[in-house]
């Protein structure tokens, strides 16, 4: 069955305090952004007979912002505004890498960061990066604003923390520590338009002795929700990444993430290749300039 | 509802259903049928067309999104009669076969070159990565795309 645009009951609020009233009066509707995944699911006819609630129109909540400790990525932003954006592209390159992998061009054109993370997928291509850059998910609501770290967000497949009649107003990335050697990696089918079969993002310090001083590596893809490798990274603090560290890291990988077999791929091909990219991350550490 | 929008440099108003998606308003109510369905998932491509210089796919966008906004489709481009220097560039090329996917191709080829993309095979094919092909392995597309991009910079240094 196709959608029945007569069936829809639609409402586009111009402003953030219309939008807040309008979901506190109708927190049965359905929240539109970008459209990129909702309207694929109007499209099968799955959403006929629903109230829409378009929030596309609000200014408030598009752009990026600098703040003093980092940038704040308002939930409207499509994923090509936030490769273009100047402050993005110096300080968080991997948001840019992420953004640049979410389907093709016409979805990034279309597609915001907010419905993204709203839309809660265990493929999400931005979440393993914005775990890594520790970022905080800010929410609001007629009752007020509340923050949320992101790996707080998720409760499980297509599940997050949102309160009824909440929005996701913007997402604050804040600076990390300078010299971080950094890495995005998207495995899919083909080079752009696939969902991943496995997504993964990690940032290392390492000291001037060649010992880890910190790394954070975030898989997506892997479990119901985005996951840090906790075990692997505390393991590999304080050591040198000689052979058995990097090895014993790869095999602490497997306690922290929980694959599926699926129409895309298998739990041991998903293990093997976030191990090998886990692998060839910690060992080229050493041999690479830190940017 | 009542929405304002300008098509092919043409204002229109349209009203009707808001959720109506802008591909069906093009071709049902302004017989605009150069912009075909595909998939109706996002995936293909075909339905691209042009809002505001973007290509997004029409197939998942309420017409309520475009108040306002300037959307160009493959008619924009040339007529049967006189056909745009990309499509001739198709045609030679063989650039299209079946012709299915081709007014996406286009749109989304034009994007790139009016805004002068560059002719590297790597990035012409990163920005028709959101258009499928089943014809003719691409390599034709990209070929048409990069002759136009050659021809382009040739005449702007002999002007
Ligand atoms: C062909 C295709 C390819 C794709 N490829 C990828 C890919 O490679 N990687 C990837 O990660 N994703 C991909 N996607 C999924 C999708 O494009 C992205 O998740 C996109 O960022 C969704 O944003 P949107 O604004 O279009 O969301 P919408 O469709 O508008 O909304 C998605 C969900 O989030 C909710 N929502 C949106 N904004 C808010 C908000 N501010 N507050 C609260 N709830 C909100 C909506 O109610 C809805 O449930 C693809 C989709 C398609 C159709
Ligand atoms: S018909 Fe719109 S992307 Fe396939
Ligand atoms: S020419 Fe047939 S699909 Fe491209």
């Amino acid at each position: 069955m196709r959608g029945a645009p007569d069936s829809i009951y639609f409402l586009q609020p111009s402003s953030l305090e219309k939008a807040l009233q309008a979901y506190g009066e109708n927190p049965d509707s359905l929240v539109l952004a970008g459209g990129t995944d909702l309207m694929v699911a109007w499209n099968a006819g799955l959403l006929n007979n629903k109230k829409v609630l378009d929030i596309s129109l609000i200014r408030e909540i598009r752009g990026v912002r600098a703040l003093k400790k980092g940038v704040l990525i308002g939930a409207l932003t499509a994923h090509a505004d936030i490769q273009r954006n100047a402050a993005v592209r110096r300080h968080f390159p991997l948001i840019q890498t992420a953004c640049s992998v979410v389907g093709g061009l016409q979805i990034q054109n279309k597609g915001t960061l907010g419905g993204n993370i709203a839309n809660a997928s265990p493929a999400g291509d931005t979440f393993p990066v914005l775990a890594v850059y520790e970022a905080i998910v800010r929410l609001i609501s007629r009752q007020g604003r509340r923050a949320l770290a992101f790996m707080d967000f998720f409760e499980g497949v297509k599940k997050t923390r949102l309160l009824p009649a909440e929005l996701i107003e913007s997402v604050e990335i804040p600076y990390s520590r300078k010299g971080a050697r950094r890495l995005f990696r998207k495995v899919g089918t083909r080079a752009a338009q696939a969902i991943s079969k496995t997504v993964a993002a990690g940032l290392l310090w390492v000291g001037q002795d060649g010992t880890v001083e910190e790394l954070r590596f975030a898989l997506g893809s892997m479990a119901s929700t985005v996951r840090r490798l906790v075990k692997a990274e505390k393991f590999i603090k304080g050591k040198k990444l000689h052979r058995d560290a990097v090895e014993e890291a790869c095999r602490l990988l497997k306690d922290d993430v929980d694959p599926i077999d699926d129409v895309r791929s298998t739990r041991e091909y998903r293990l093997q290749i976030s191990q090998n990219i886990l692998r060839s991350f910690l060992s080229e550490a050493n041999y690479y300039e830190n940017p | 509802m009542r929405i304002k929008l300008t098509i092919n440099k043409k204002k229109r108003v349209y009203e009707g259903a808001p959720f109506k998606r802008l591909i069906d308003v093009l071709r049902e109510n302004y017989e605009l049928t150069g912009t075909k369905e595909g998939c109706g998932e996002g995936e293909c491509g075909a339905c691209t067309v042009l809002v505001d210089g973007d290509p997004v796919n029409s197939c998942l966008i309420p017409v309520a999104q475009m108040n306002g906004r300037r959307i160009e489709t493959v008619e924009s481009l040339g007529t049967p009669k006189s056909l745009h220097r990309l499509q001739e560039s198709f045609l030679r090329e063989g650039g299209a076969q079946c012709g299915i996917c081709t007014p996406g191709m286009l749109m989304s080829a034009w994007a790139w070159i009016s805004r002068g993309g560059s002719a590297r095979p790597s990035e012409i094919r990163r920005a028709l990565a959101g258009n499928l092909c089943r014809c003719t392995g691409y390599q034709h597309i990209v070929n048409s795309v990069i002759k136009i991009i050659k021809e382009r910079k040739r005449e702007s240094r002999t002007k």
